[in-house]
């Protein structure tokens, strides 16, 4: 289990430093800060003043050098626009993005769960059906529509819902909403395919035949066994949140990490799109680690191995 | 003693297979009444995106002001604005056309991009094996850690939008689910006693590969690209909402959004009609790959070829498949 962890955290970090690299060169594809942040009659001494000062007037290659050791440093350098660190302003908006990717995943896998037991419990029948075409049609609404859908329909027509903001409980309705809608559609097919394996197994059969009750089979015999699948689909799902993410932040003006490193993007505001990339990275793979501890902890299989 | 010629060539039965097999799918299709619908609601769709743009392009662009925010349901300005008008008066009917050709362009392409991409690294990978496998297989790692939406808004960034910009993007970002399918395939493939076969009969590795892995490996492809249209046609509509997929005067669903987003309270249709547009071909696109996993699939299959039995017998494995008909 160790060493597997172990391997894992190795080939994540190899994967993030891949990511790192790959950042680091396509934001200085997309032109040099200088234009955007002096006047344009700017005068040349400027504009090197400026360069300087962002160490952006050595050779790519310097720059790249330098790079690789502030990050093994981890600094990330300053954010152009924000005039602080640039790790800093990554770090302000970030709970943001947690907690509501964390109340998201929670409703998405209790929705799917519902539902997904529901289907296997009548597979093959009318409610079954139901579910399975909800669930495809969930799966075929683009995020941002739906988002927007959601602010005419309970903001603007019936002004029960604000367009934005973050204080109250109201507020995260609708971005909880267009977060959890791909990953509901998804989980809650495989939990219904999970569910159809499980009670259809032997030990299913032997409990069923010793006379315990619906609800024991399902939850504690079934749902137990179909963990796994379900895990593992969620925990993919939860790092493809980052998408829903920015979309959420741009429509709902949530003050997110996915909407810090776009606009970082547009104002090649280099150190921050290279520090938010750098901590969703650590958070994805402590969230793979969390997953992989989390197998350990319902299936004894994984514990011994 | 046989020549070549004489003997049953395995290449003919495959050649026949596919058409006998596309037959049965037509029959089970007929028996499925919900997927067949979706099935001619995408066809309709595809028809329309390729045969009607040419007549009306002129049209569609066709500003006047007189009309901008033509509400829709009515007749009164014709048939072009029954869906109403945008904010400079463009007729949306015609729009949506518009965007449809565009949206089902950029799909298709990046799909069939992807996978032909994706299938050719990913056998090529699983057979080759050793550290030149490890690595592409990194690299495709690397790339699926990404968030896509993130990596493409760099890169779109980089190469500003145009139609051929965003189609290499998503190619780019979609190409590594494809090589993953592929090599896994060909390494479960590979472990068949044929190939053993082939080899003991002294078949080069370039023909195991093109004539006994691949035949294998081209369904479950084909099954995950029918998958990835609907993945790729909202991918696509939510860069061009973010606005760095295209510019005028190329126009696809999600740009469409995008510009009624500023009149939403005022002029719902512009933002909703197009969202709809979207919605209706991602999920007839799903439901029909849908349907043909759980037809590829042996242990549902049966479910299809014969009007289902009172007491069902339940799929025993890879049954995360829906249950349509």
């Amino acid at each position: 289990m160790i060493t597997f962890l172990a391997r894992r955290v190795l080939s994540s970090i190899v994967a993030l430093a891949g990511v790192m690299v790959i950042v680091f060169f396509l934001a200085r594809l997309t032109g040099s800060p200088a234009n955007l942040y002096l006047p344009e009659e700017a005068s040349e001494e400027a504009i090197r003043q400026f360069n300087e000062n962002y160490g952006l007037n050595d050779p790519i290659w310097v720059q790249f050098a330098r790079f690789v050791g502030d990050t093994l440093r981890l600094d990330f350098g300053d954010s152009i626009r924000q005039q602080r660190p640039a790790i800093e302003a990554v770090l302000a908006v970030f709970p943001h993005t947690l907690s509501l990717a964390l109340v998201a995943m929670i409703c998405a896998i209790v929705i799917s769960v519902v539902l997904g037991c529901l289907a296997a419990f009548y597979s093959f029948k009318l409610v079954d059906r139901l579910i399975t075409v909800s669930s495809l049609t969930t799966a075929s609404i683009p995020d941002f529509w739906f988002a927007l859908v959601g602010i005419l329909f309970f903001a603007v027509q019936l002004g029960v819902l604000p367009t934005s903001g973050t204080g109250s409980a109201a507020s995260w309705i609708l971005p909880v909403a267009t977060l959890i809608l791909a990953p509901v559609g998804v989980l809650t097919q495989v939990v219904r395919g999970a569910m159809i394996d499980a009670m259809n197994s032997g030990y299913i059969q032997n409990a069923r035949a010793r006379g315990f009750g619906q609800n024991r089979l399902l939850f504690r015999h079934g749902l137990r066994n179909a963990a796994l699948p379900i895990i593992t689909v969620a925990g993919d799902r939860a790092v493809g949140m980052i998408n829903g993410a920015i979309i959420v932040d741009t429509v709902f003006a949530w003050p997110g990490v996915g909407g810090l490193i776009v606009r970082s993007v547009l104002d090649r505001d280099f150190a921050v799109i290279q520090a938010g990339v750098f901590v969703i990275g650590v958070a994805v793979i402590l969230f793979n680690i969390l997953i992989d501890l989390t197998y350990a902890l319902v299936d004894p299989r994984v514990r011994v191995s | 003693m046989s020549t070549g010629k004489d003997a049953p060539m395995p290449n003919a039965i495959a050649r026949h297979r596919p058409a006998s097999a596309r037959w049965r799918r037509l029959r089970l299709l007929r028996r499925s009444p919900f997927t067949a619908t979706m099935a001619i609601v995408l066809a309709i769709i595809a028809l329309t995106a390729l045969v009607v743009p040419p007549f009306i392009a002129d049209a569609a662009e066709q500003q006047n002001l007189a009309l901008r925010f033509v509400e829709p349901f009515s007749l009164d300005h014709g048939i072009a604005y029954l869906l109403g008008a945008d904010a400079l008066g463009r007729p949306m009917l015609l729009q949506l056309v518009m965007g449809a050709r565009t949206s089902l362009m950029i799909a298709v392409s990046a799909v069939v991009l992807a996978g032909l991409i994706g299938y050719a690294i990913g056998m090529f990978s699983a057979y080759v094996g050793g550290w030149v496998d490890a690595a592409l297989m990194r690299i495709a790692d690397i790339i699926h850690t990404v968030p896509s939406l993130l990596l493409a808004l760099a890169i779109l960034y980089v190469l500003q939008p145009s139609v051929t910009n965003l189609i290499l993007v998503l190619v780019f970002t979609r190409t590594p689910m494809y090589m993953r399918v592929a090599r896994a395939r060909t390494l479960e493939v590979r472990e068949g006693v044929f190939v053993e076969a082939a080899r003991a009969i002294g078949s080069r590795r370039s023909r195991i590969i093109l004539h006994d892995i691949r035949p294998l490996v081209t369904p479950t492809i084909l099954t995950v690209a029918m998958l990835e249209i609907a993945t790729v046609i909202l991918t696509a509509a939510g860069l061009s909402f973010l606005g760095i997929g295209l510019q005028r005067p190329d126009v696809d669903w999600g740009m469409m959004v995008a510009d009624g987003r500023g009149y939403l309270s005022s002029a719902w249709w512009v933002t909703v009609f197009p969202g709809v547009a979207v919605v209706i071909t991602a999920l007839a696109a799903n439901v029909l790959s849908n349907w043909l996993r759980a037809i590829e699939d042996p242990t549902q299959s049966h479910l299809f070829a014969k009007p289902l039995p009172a007491e069902a017998p339940a799929p025993t494995s890879s049954a995360n498949l829906g249950s349509l008909s």
